[in-house]
């Protein structure tokens, strides 16, 4: 019996070439783990019966093409629909040997911070499961913290891999945008989506983003990375210069506890040797929602103009002419938060409105990247919670989409200014994990590991849920 | 009141890639239905859209041989609507960033020159081709369904918009003209209207002569021929010069013409304020040509533009339309040119390549300095050995001696001895002649040609021959 | 603010057949969105260029080389209404 909560990918996989059990054991042991708790979790939408591969399994993010697998980016208008591709970190994923667990639950689109936008019922959070597991990555974060899968990936726009990894006490990485192909996923916001591993460790996140990283020719937008991605050894922090923006660590609405357990890992991240020190991004803060929500709306419209009943998906009944039949299958097929995007977006695109909205927050976004850029000119590395609170409850903001929207406050600013982004669980707050940021200039991936790394050793954080222990 | 048009053009054309704009599906519009697609051309969720080089390079080419400027920086944008030929719900297309702008093309006519701004050229992908059943033939009006094939979708297409410098139907004809030939000659685009790789549409308005205002303009599409197209400007212009001297205002419409009716009078619709909702599409980077190419290399390999040769060939002082026909192959201007040099005036050396030559020969293998010492000798050569001359020019090792030695004696000094000698060995046959039997005349032609060996120019004979019997 | 017309017109532009309770719902909603985000136009940034991508990538292309389309049945696979191998939509 393979115990599946406590095991890493990186063990499984030494386990598997020692012999210790075999790849579809092991795949049968996450099978029978999701059969036990995912009707209480609801991670997953699809699970895969066969799949090749003989290593460590995985999990994707419903929005990850996977030829013959139903991938519906939690959306009803795209139920059903089987691609006939694979998106490029599948692909890459199934070269590395890594047979696929399932689908994971999703915010519809991507749109939201709980996966309570799911169009196929919300997930829940395994810490708590009156809680959400944040989102809209939630299905993969919440199946790696049960152990229903190793690893997982996931995306993320606004905050979508950080946040719900800090809400399920797990590690996720945001890679500089630009590194990871969006070849083959479901598009939300062209310029701000990224593809980025969910593990229980630094050094597991580390070997997935080595699989899927890297130039993509049917990806105009990918580059090679600069350096290889290396597994992080080290335990200390010498050398290292950790910038603490004052408006990231200190705007309203961060919950005691929460900053309690960040200044916890920055004292120990001194300790281990790291030059630790306040500093400011005066605007990126303030501005980095606004702008975010214009630019990933307006994009958003655009990019879900697609799902017009034509080729594929849900269409609507009924008699009518084409614009009628438009009409009726995208108010039928997507759900609240889409619509409620696609219209802002389609606003602020609309004549008149261009320059004062999209132009505008283009502009806001030039200046959230040199405000990053300046401090990249002192600190290697910056450090912040990742979400203001802990899980919070199901319901508790689905009736006011501005509440939802400020989950992602401290996400979104770095997000914008294209730069990687990891969270890790750094202890407890009222029972429920509490994740630090780390935010380095692009490409410094490397960088970000090792410190992960370091701190995960020192804060030595337990990432089974108590009530699953 | 006199009136003047105001008309400008707005031209697609479909490049010959081997590929498509934004994916590497072979382009092949008329192949079987859905045969050329991938995810990227059917808009499945989650597909990318991967420039070709090639497409690029030719747009610029392109921009080039209309004298425009190339950017510096030029950038995707993405123009929103709905219909089902269209996957992704919007085309990826250029905006405020074109590749090319502000371009000159003269436009050379029985006037003189016209010079035709060029507003931008910019690279776009084609939309895919919907069917309409159920209604009349092939038209949306009563169409209960429409088929969608997604092979088109996505094949580059350049625009190319002009400024509303153009004056005339007959300009217009002659600008879309010499464009065709350009994108040809340039050998990016078959340019054929019948299969769709080239289509225009043309803004119309009219002015009291002189004046630089711009009054309302209507949009005529769908013409599938240039001919068509000059007619139905013409059309155009006389209805709203008719609408405003009979005091009414000319309406902002779009005429769409039936491309298989001629006859049909066009379908009249009301403009409708679009909102594209254009912005940068966020799937593509930007395009800086000059960090890819030297403007100067390519500019250097461009042929020469066929409104310079028809220029040339209208300044020789041919008639436009001997002039456009010489035009449509650069090698026939070449081989007029050769010719010309070689001392034959311009109207001769034009009727024989258009009526000779041009019939029978390919006249870019042509060697045109030989074949013009013989053509030179024309009226000297009997005209068999002439259409000789002309089938061997395209030959290898053509040269002129062979038919020149055929060359008859034309000169009447050579002949008048050979004729006075026959006519005063056959005194009978001359007072016959005399008398009134005339068809005796070939008698005495056969004695001058047999006595010179068929060198004798039988017209010369012939003259000369009528000229001593008549006395 | 924006009215109960301009929400129709945008639905309208976005093809999307919102209900009475929706355009109500909707209404109140982007308007509370618009003002919270209606912040960035506090700052003066006319000298400032946009950033339309986070990396300063130019010239990304492929060279012009066909490679296999997907078959017909594969383009069709999920089409919900066809017509041998056309895709199959009501008339415009």
């Amino acid at each position: 019996m393979i115990e599946t909560l406590r095991l890493t990918a990186e063990d499984a996989a030494g386990m598997l070439e020692r012999g210790e059990f075999s790849a579809a054991e092991l795949r049968g042991a996450y099978r029978t783990a999701i059969d036990e708790r995912d009707p209480e979790l609801h991670t997953f939408l699809t699970t895969v019966d066969e799949a090749e591969g003989d290593g460590v399994p995985i999990a994707f993010k419903d929005l990850i093409s996977t030829r013959g697998v139903e991938t519906t980016a939690g959306s009803r208008i795209l139920a059903g629909y089987k691609p006939v591709f694979d998106a490029t970190v599948a692909s890459r994923c199934i070269d590395a040997g890594l047979p696929l667990l399932g689908k994971t639950n999703m915010d519809e689109f991507a749109m939201g911070s709980s996966t309570e936008n799911s169009g196929f019922g919300p997930s829940r959070n395994p810490w708590d499961p009156d809680r959400v597991p944040g989102g809209s990555s939630g299905g993969s974060t919440a199946a790696v913290a049960a152990g229903l899968a190793p690893w997982a990936l996931g995306s993320d726009t606004g905050g979508s891999i950080k946040q719900p990894a800090a809400l399920c006490g797990v590690v996720g990485l945001r890679p500089t945008y630009g590194t990871v192909s969006r070849y083959g996923i479901v598009a939300f916001a062209s310029s701000l989506d990224q593809i980025g591993p969910i593990a229980k460790t630094v050094r597991d996140c580390a070997l997935l983003y080595r699989i899927v990283a890297g130039r993509d020719p049917c990806d105009s937008t990918t580059v090679e990375l600069p350096q290889p991605v290396e597994l992080p050894e080290a335990e200390d922090l010498r050398g290292l210069k950790i910038g603490v923006p004052k408006e990231l660590n200190e705007t309203e609405g961060i919950e005691p506890g929460v900053s309690e357990q960040v200044n916890r890992s920055l004292a120990l991240a001194r300790e281990l040797g790291a030059e630790v020190e306040e500093c400011s991004l005066p605007r990126s803060v303030d501005f980095g929602l606004p702008c975010y929500y214009l630019i990933a709306p307006s994009e958003a419209s655009s990019n879900l103009a697609r799902y017009d009943g034509v080729r594929y998906g849900y269409r609507a009944e009924g008699d009518g002419d084409i614009r009628q039949l438009y009409a009726r299958t995208r108010d039928e097929g997507f759900g609240d938060e889409p619509k409620r995007r696609i219209m802002l977006g389609t606003y602020a695109l609309s004549a008149g409105y261009y320059e004062a909205f999209y132009g505008q927050a283009q502009r806001v976004r030039t200046l959230i990247k040199q405000e990053h850029d300046a401090l990249f000119e002192r600190f290697d590395l910056l450090a912040s919670p990742t979400s203001p609170t802990v899980a919070f409850r199901l319901g508790e903001r689905t009736q006011n989409p501005l509440a939802m929207y400020l989950s992602d406050v401290l996400t979104i600013p770095s997000n914008m200014a294209g730069m990687p982004g990891l969270s890790i669980p750094c202890g407890l707050s009222d029972g429920l994990p509490v994740g630090l940021q780390l935010i380095g200039p692009q490409f410094s991936e490397n960088a970000l590991f090792r410190a992960g790394h370091a701190l995960e050793q020192a804060l030595a954080f337990d990432y089974v849920p108590e009530r699953l222990r | 009141m006199s009136w003047e048009a105001v008309i400008g053009l707005e031209i697609h054309v479909q490049l010959k890639t081997r590929t498509k704009m934004f994916c590497r599906c072979a382009v092949g519009a008329l192949d079987d239905p859905n045969t050329r697609t991938c995810p990227v051309c059917l808009a499945l969720p989650g597909s990318l859209p991967v420039p070709n080089r090639q497409a690029v390079e030719w747009t610029i080419r392109l921009g080039l041989a209309l004298g425009c400027e190339i950017a510096g920086h030029a950038v995707f944008h993405r123009k929103h609507y709905f219909y089902p030929d269209n996957p992704k719900g919007y085309q990826i297309s250029q905006y405020d960033e074109p590749l090319c702008v502000n371009g000159r093309v003269r436009l050379p006519g029985p006037d003189g020159v016209a010079e035709i701004g060029i507003t931008r050229a910019h690279l776009e992908e084609d939309a895919a081709k919907t069917l309409h059943v159920g209604g009349a033939e092939g038209r949306i009006h009563g169409a209960t369904a429409s088929l969608v094939d997604f092979n088109r979708g996505g094949t580059p297409l350049v625009e190319i918009v002009t400024e509303p410098d153009i004056r005339t139907a007959e300009q217009a004809r002659r600008f879309l003209q010499l464009l065709r030939q350009t994108v040809v000659e340039l050998g990016i685009s078959d340019a054929e209207m019948e299969k769709g790789s080239l289509r225009f549409d043309v803004n119309v308005s009219v002015r009291p002569t002189g004046s630089d205002e711009l009054r309302t303009r209507t949009e005529l599409k769908n013409m599938n021929s240039f001919a068509f197209a000059a007619r139905g400007i013409e059309h155009e212009i006389e209805r709203q010069i008719a609408t405003y001297e009979s005091g009414g205002q000319v309406e902002q419409e779009t005429l769409h013409f039936d491309p298989n009716r001629e006859d049909a009078p066009p379908l009249r619709s009301k403009e409708e304020a679009e909102d594209y909702r254009y912005f940068p599409e966020p799937d593509l980077v930007p395009i800086e040509p000059l960090r890819e190419w030297s403007l100067d290399e390519l500019g250097g390999k461009l042929p020469e533009s066929p409104s310079a040769r028809l220029e040339r060939v209208l300044a020789a002082g041919l008639e436009l339309r001997d002039a456009e026909a010489l035009n449509a192959e650069p090698a026939r201007v070449s081989l007029f040119e050769t010719i010309g040099e070689a001392g034959v005036e311009p109207r001769a050396a034009a009727a024989f390549v258009l009526n000779d030559v041009a019939p029978r020969v390919d006249p870019a293998r042509v060697d045109g300095a030989e074949l013009a010492k013989v053509l030179r000798e024309r009226d000297q050569i009997p005209r068999e050995a002439l259409d000789a001359a002309v089938a061997a020019s395209a030959s290898k090792g053509f040269t002129a001696d062979e038919y020149l030695r055929e060359r008859t004696v034309a000169d009447a000094s050579e002949l008048d001895p050979v004729i006075d000698r026959i006519l005063s060995e056959n005194g009978q046959q001359v007072e016959a002649y005399r008398g009134g039997k005339e068809g005796l005349l070939g008698f005495f032609v056969g004695q001058v040609m047999r006595e010179t060996q068929g060198k004798a120019n039988p017209k010369v004979v012939n003259e000369r021959l009528r000229e001593k019997l008549k006395t | 603010m924006i009215s109960r017309e301009e929400v129709l017109h945008v639905a309208g532009l976005a093809r999307l057949e919102l209900t009475e309770e929706e355009v109500e719902r909707f209404r109140e909603q982007l308007n509370a969105i618009l003002e919270a985000v209606g912040k960035v136009a506090e700052l003066g940034l006319g000298d400032v260029e946009p950033t339309a991508h986070p990396l300063d990538l130019v010239n990304s292309w492929a060279d012009d080389e066909p490679r296999p389309s997907l078959s017909v049945d594969e383009a069709l696979a999920n089409a919900p209404d066809r017509d041998g191998d056309l895709f199959r939509v009501p008339a415009g």
